[in-house]
């Protein structure tokens, strides 16, 4: 059923990709701003790496969540997906697709910002790439579930488009200190397995709760 | 245990929440304004200044911060019991309830910002520091707010109740998870005070409990007086408000 659900978010995102290339433009663009505002040295930029980059994918991840949820509330295709399966699973296929299309995407392009933003810099042979893409591969899925849950509440609201980023940037911020904390020690040469562990602690306790938070949202929305 | 169970199911009936509102408000503003005049009297006369933090009386901004931080938290955690209550028995008033915390809280929480703020600025000798409980209690506020902007968007009443009552549930599951996070900058605030034994001069106690309980109680009354509030704009079209609006006594 999820299968079914998740095939058809994604066919749907197809023929809108100039939709999911926005975020990720925004992501690059929002990050090569840093050196043109704070200085272009590469040190400064590189003590700066693992926040700025973190930001971006967060802004990211919220200003891309609207396209997964809108236009299927507005022409009803939403109400239809409820009545067909359970709104947990609607809700996670809808994450999923999210993910898929968004974060994975933003994993993939964190190398090229690891670059711009001179996160080797010193480094002879350094795998501080490897472990920014780690954590924004545990990261970014947690972002996609905790932003699920308030767009499904935000969807039948008046003022939306604002009001998801006051929801939810404050239950984002945990995971904004773990990720960008694990890629600064690595940085400073220091052990982050710790951090990526609570990372993905995160992301299993977002697992267990959001989708149904998300599915009860949805369902008060369209109901 | 039966007579618990309709005691509660009374309390969903908004008449009769209104009617018990009512009758309890007088004590529980009587109760206020004694336990405030006394705590303020001990905390502002009758109290000791600190010697060790410099400058002795802005120890008494203390009497107000730590009463207000303490309830910023608790009525947190109570708007998502009553959240909670209105989402598994479909009880309106535990929403009306929610509705009326909401900005209590929120003030709570501002003065605990504001009073903590004023109190650095001579001790630590800033205004703000990025510390666990300052910072977790900041995005308590924004949760807060979340709430009360996420509750005004809905044009129908019982959508936003629901919503928001959802938010306030994830936001209590959190609320442990972002201290702890934030907890990994800890670096200027001091333990707890009040908890930890000798930490706390018995001098200091009697103020503080008292402003502790005055607070508490000032917070009852007014989301007391918010919920009221809430009954009659929520039931206007019901025969009773219109009765009580044009001046006659609510009868059960």
């Amino acid at each position: 059923m999820i299968l079914t659900l998740l095939k058809r978010e994604l066919k749907v995102a197809r023929r809108n990709w100039i939709g999911l290339a926005i975020p990720l433009l925004f992501f690059i663009i929002v990050v090569s701003l840093f050196p043109f505002a704070v200085s272009p040295e590469a040190p400064v930029l590189q003590k700066l790496a693992p926040g700025v980059i973190w930001v971006a994918a967060l802004l990211a991840m919220l200003l891309s969540l609207e396209q997964f949820y809108r236009s299927d509330y507005q022409d009803g295709s939403l109400e239809q997906l409820l009545l067909m399966s359970s709104p947990t699973s609607v809700a996670l296929s809808k994450i999923l697709a999210h993910w898929l299309l968004t974060g994975l995407p933003l994993v993939v392009l964190s190398p090229l910002l690891g670059v711009l933003m001179q996160i080797n810099h010193g480094f002879a042979h350094a795998d501080h790439t490897w472990v920014l893409m780690l954590t924004l591969v545990l990261g970014t899925p947690t972002l996609c579930l905790l932003g699920a849950v308030g767009m499904s509440l935000t969807l039948a609201a008046s003022r939306n488009g604002l009001l998801v980023s006051i929801l939810i940037i404050p239950l984002y911020v945990p995971v904004l200190i773990f990720g960008a904390s694990t890629v600064t020690a690595s940085l400073e040469n220091m052990r982050y397995n710790g951090e990526l562990a609570i990372l993905g602690a995160f992301l299993l306790i977002a697992i267990v709760f959001a989708p149904f938070a998300s599915g009860r949202a949805l369902k008060i929305s369209v109901g | 245990m039966a007579k618990a169970w309709r005691w509660f199911h009374q309390l969903g009936s908004p008449k009769y929440l209104f009617q018990k509102t009512g009758q309890w408000l007088p004590w529980v503003w009587a109760a206020t304004l004694i336990l405030l005049a006394v705590g303020l009297y001990y905390s502002l006369w009758a109290s000791p200044i600190e010697v060790r933090q410099g400058q002795g009386h802005t120890v008494r901004i203390m009497y107000v911060h730590v009463p207000a931080a303490a309830l910023s938290m608790i009525a947190y955690i109570a708007m998502a019991i009553a959240a909670t209550v209105g989402l598994v028995w479909k009880m309106k008033m535990a929403f009306a309830v929610v509705r009326s915390i909401a900005p209590v809280g929120a003030a709570m929480t501002f003065l605990a910002l504001f009073t903590g703020s004023v109190w650095g600025k001579p001790t630590w000798g800033t205004w703000w520091e990025w510390d666990a409980r300052m910072t977790s209690e900041l995005l308590l506020l924004f949760l807060y707010l979340g709430y009360i902007a996420l509750h005004a968007s809905f044009s129908d009443r019982s959508k936003a109740d629901k919503a928001g009552a959802i938010l306030a549930i994830v936001g209590v599951i959190n609320i442990p998870i972002i201290y702890f996070s934030v907890k990994w900058w800890n670096t200027l605030h001091q333990g707890y005070s009040v908890t930890e034994k000798g930490a706390l001069d018995p001098a200091f106690q009697t103020p503080l409990f008292l402003m502790l309980g005055a607070i508490y109680l000032l917070f009852a009354a007014l989301v007391l007086m918010r919920l009221r509030a809430e009954i009659i704009l929520r039931n206007q079209k019901s025969r009773w408000v219109k009765e009580w609006a044009s001046g006659s006594e609510v009868k059960s």
